[in-house]
């Protein structure tokens, strides 16, 4: 099925839970209407984690540039010794 | 390779399509590593150069040359017609069963080419796609800013999308022939969201896709600048692709 309706099923899951808690009252109703304001800002809040723990962790390799450039140069070598013209950029 | 890899490999042509737009310094040297990292594996390169006026398609003549014109082979168009039209184009001219896209300006070394089809041919994977997200892979030449939103959009692609890639934006992949044709037919986007909608139409049909870790040093950054329109047309993408995928 097409992922928006996956998405909707989700959506609607959980909100037939929070409706079944408002029925139920298990936890005071002045608690359960705010628990979708509390779900969202938790989920804001893990997706702002994910972004500065990714900034954190993100994969840098310094180290292949300088391989690049010597690729570079061992490239145009042989390749202006068989005729081809390397000369601009 | 193990021994049982390298029969396989004998059966198998890479076609290697490589759009270039005044990529005249680099496509020789694109050339010359992707020679130097393919020994004993059957391909041919397909350079779409869209009319650069910096005489690119002069030395990729003389690259014919060099390398023979069986194994570069020059399928150019007038003028700029778009990145989704340059990979259409290729295609026709195709005669491997698998092809690879990489990006002409040394972004994509060739290096990785081995891993690919190493990781295709254990896997019998449809599609492999190159990540700079994970270990083994990385960036070189970003500064904080973008290294910030290219995070943040990919959370956020995470996160609406489900694509079951950790790189939605790269263009190094390689295809079977058959499944990138099937593909390429139901995308309309453009840009980089234009390799978003190609992995996520993948994902959502059900081919198998897999991942190698590349580096990804961008020489570029410094001439281009990621500012709103970017990020609204990234948006835009996105709601597109929550939408019709």
């Amino acid at each position: 099925m097409k992922h928006i309706f996956k998405i909707i099923s989700l959506l609607a899951a959980i909100s037939a839970f929070w409706v079944g808690l408002l029925q139920a009252s298990i936890i005071p109703r002045t608690h359960t209407w705010l628990l979708p304001i509390y779900l969202v800002v938790s989920l804001g809040c893990y997706g702002l984690l994910m972004v500065g723990v990714g900034l954190m962790q993100f994969p840098t390799c310094p180290q292949e540039a300088v391989l690049l450039q010597q690729d570079i140069a061992e490239a145009k070598g042989f390749l202006k010794d068989k005729g081809v013209d390397v000369g601009s950029d | 390779m193990a021994e049982g890899e390298w029969r396989n490999l004998g059966k198998n042509k890479y076609s290697i399509i490589v759009p270039t737009y005044n990529e005249r310094l680099n496509i020789a040297l694109i050339v010359y590593l992707i020679f130097k990292h393919l020994r004993g594996v059957d391909f041919e390169i397909i350079v779409v150069d869209d009319g650069s006026p910096d005489g690119t398609q002069d030395i990729v003549k003389q690259l014919q040359q060099v390398y023979g014109e069986d194994r570069v082979l020059l399928r150019a168009r007038p003028r700029k017609l778009g990145l989704g039209t340059a990979y259409i184009h290729g295609l026709k001219h195709a005669s491997g069963n698998f092809v690879v896209i990489m990006d002409a300006d040394l972004s994509h070394h060739p290096k990785y080419l081995p891993s690919f089809i190493k990781k295709q041919l254990e896997t019998g994977a449809s599609i492999v796609t190159g990540t700079r997200y994970v270990k083994g892979g990385g960036v070189h030449g970003w500064n904080l800013m973008r290294k910030l939103t290219s995070r943040g959009a990919n959370v956020l692609a995470q996160t609406f999308l489900w694509p079951g890639v950790s790189d939605l934006t790269g263009s190094f992949r390689l295809y079977k022939k058959s499944a990138l044709e099937d593909i390429i037919t139901s995308v309309v986007s453009k840009g980089y969201v234009f390799q978003m909608e190609m992995i996520v139409r993948a994902s959502r049909k059900g081919y198998r896709i897999e991942e190698v870790p590349i580096t990804f040093v961008d020489r570029v950054f410094g001439t281009s600048k990621l500012g709103g329109s970017e990020i609204v047309e990234y948006l835009k993408g996105l709601v597109y692709l929550l939408v019709t995928t």
